[in-house]
């Protein structure tokens, strides 16, 4: 059988629809682009001019007639340290049993579905849940430690779910290849299947950063939102059981309570140059980390 | 034909839950020889030839009965190092599994393991355990690049080397070949013939002609029985069982 349409083009209802479709996509993937732009634009003309080195030094005081956010940078800082130091073992740890060491049925189906559920619980719940346990029936008041401890809970889904998709994609041939070397659980665990995860845990500690970094619900609840900064090098261990806002929760203050705009938007352009470069570290990072990669 | 045996195998069943997978194996294998096992898909090759350095140990379910001696000595009685018994009988697998690292890391993965962290040394098993498995002068300039850039055939070789850097005193092989080209089975098949000069190789294999030319004894496998066990020249020349004969003639299979 020969076809003996000619090769020519010719417009038919098919090519028609193609061409309405691409142009839909390209419409929307533009609109995207030009929102995200157009906010980032809108941010930083409003803000820029108010971030200076003496905004980032200092600390707001009507005495000192100075403006600035030096303690809420510090305590975003501590904040993350303290989440992170207790969040990433522990949220690798349980990927690591989930995955490796717990036989695989009912209990770590419930488990796994406990954690994809917890992700999804609006902040505010958590910071509730903080701010009567660990503030309230703990003890321990209006606190960066409050206030870790409750992120923690919220980001250990991340990690661990983010290690845990990175363990699965290990292959099995690895595993075996190790064993059959006469290599133990652990060992292989530790040389094997935990730097051919590295992208994956990273990827999982950065979102879990990110996360911090953008959350103020739970932490208006749980670590307050006090400014000064420590007076001493030794201060910074003590201000972990004090009470300290971070720049979002200060930004959030700013623009309600304070109804200080220039403020506002200053903060959200530190924060915007924040998530940039956490976005331009993941990536550098992640890709060190690329055991696959030819080096 | 049984002088001495390395592996002796008795009354060997194993099940995975239901399924009875090897049925009543009984076996010697010889040292410094090269076994092969054959048969159709699914008959129980692989899963007899992971009995033999406990790598079903990783599989859930699984019930093993009878007695599998290494040099006389019950590798499955209560007490045994597992890592020991892997260091004595290595493997190399269908699929070249490099690990996601640098060639010489692969190599002196296994040495590390049982305690080797002397740089010279090391330095030493990996050049011997390379050569061992004819691929040092390939990538004797490249010894730190990741293994997982080189060929299929070439990493086959680096797990040969792996295997061989521990000092094994068995290599199984679990149709090592399968993946590659001619060329690279070929050169492996070569290799073979030195390996068993020092070790004893048991591989396991579809290709019959393969069988030939590398193996001195051959098993034949059915339906988790062994079917018939001799010589290879034997077996091919003069099958005992009409089972044997129809299969290598490929009646079926
Ligand atoms: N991990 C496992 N769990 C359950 N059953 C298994 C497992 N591995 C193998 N089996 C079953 O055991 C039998 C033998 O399998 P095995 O892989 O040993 O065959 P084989 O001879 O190596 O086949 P092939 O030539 O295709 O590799 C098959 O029926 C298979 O389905
Ligand atoms: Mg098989």
């Amino acid at each position: 059988m020969n076809d003996n349409r000619d090769l020519s083009f010719q417009w038919n209802r098919r090519k028609i629809n193609d061409v309405i479709l691409y142009a839909l996509i390209y419409i929307c993937a533009s609109l995207s682009v030009v929102i995200l732009v157009g906010i980032i634009a809108y941010v930083f003309i409003r803000g820029v001019g108010s971030v200076n080195i003496g905004f980032l030094t200092s600390v707001t005081s009507v005495l000192k007639g100075t403006v600035g956010i030096a303690g809420n940078i510090v305590n975003t800082v501590l904040i993350i340290f303290l989440t992170m130091i207790l969040a990433t073992p522990i949220g690798v740890g349980a990927a690591i049993y989930l995955n490796e060491y717990a036989k695989p049925g009912k209990l770590v189906s419930l488990i796994e579905f406990a954690t994809e559920t917890l992700s999804g619980i609006p902040s505010i719940i958590f910071g509730l849940f903080g701010m009567m346990f660990f503030g309230q029936t703990l003890g321990m008041g209006y606190s960066l430690i409050t206030g870790s401890l409750t992120l923690i809970l919220m980001v250990l889904p991340l990690i661990t779910r983010n290690t845990q998709e990175a363990l699965k994609t290990v292959p099995d041939g690895y595993r075996q290849g190790a064993v059959g070397l006469g290599a133990g659980k652990w060992h292989t665990i530790r040389t094997i299947l935990l730097p051919c995860s590295m992208p994956g845990i990273i990827t999982g500690v950065i979102l879990a950063i990110g996360r911090i970094v953008g959350e103020s619900a739970a932490l208006l609840f749980t670590a307050g939102s006090a400014k000064a900064l420590p007076k001493t090098l030794t201060g910074i261990f003590s201000k972990i059981f004090e009470s300290g806002g971070t720049m979002t929760v200060q930004l959030y203050l700013s623009a309600t309570s304070e109804g200080d705009f220039d403020t506002a938007f200053a903060i959200a352009v530190v924060l915007l140059i924040l998530v940039f470069l956490i976005n331009i570290g993941t990536k550098k990072l992640t890709k060190k980390y690329d055991v696959t990669r030819e080096k | 034909m049984m002088e001495t045996a390395k592996i002796k195998v008795k009354k060997l069943n194993l099940y995975y839950g239901d399924n009875h997978a090897l049925k009543d194996i009984d076996i010697k294998i010889r040292p410094k020889a090269v076994t092969a096992f054959i048969g159709p898909s699914g008959c129980g090759k692989s899963t007899f030839l992971k009995t033999l350095n406990r790598m079903n140990d990783l599989v859930e379910n699984v019930k093993i009965e009878g007695e599998v001696l290494l040099d006389e000595k019950d590798i499955y009685a209560p007490g045994v190092d597992t890592t020991i018994l892997r260091k004595k009988v290595g493997m190399v697998f269908q699929q070249p599994n490099p690990f996601p690292m640098s060639i010489y890391d692969n190599i002196a993965y296994g040495p590390r393991i049982h305690g080797i962290k002397d740089k010279r040394k090391l330095d030493e098993i990996v050049e011997e355990s390379l050569r061992g498995a004819a691929i040092f002068d390939e990538v004797k300039d490249r010894l730190k690049k990741n293994a997982l850039g080189l060929s299929g055939g070439q990493q086959q070789r680096i797990c040969i080397a792996r295997a061989l850097a521990v000092c094994p005193e068995v290599l199984l092989m679990d149709e090592p070949t399968s993946a590659l080209d001619p060329i690279s089975t070929s050169k492996i098949e070569d290799l073979m013939e030195d390996l068993k000069k020092k070790y004893t190789v048991v591989i396991v294999t579809h290709n019959m002609q393969q069988a030939v030319r590398v193996a001195d004894d051959t098993a034949f496998f059915l339906l988790g029985e062994l079917i018939e066990f001799r010589e290879t020249k034997l077996l091919f020349s003069y099958p005992q069982d009409k089972r044997t004969e129809d299969y290598i003639t490929g009646r079926f299979g």
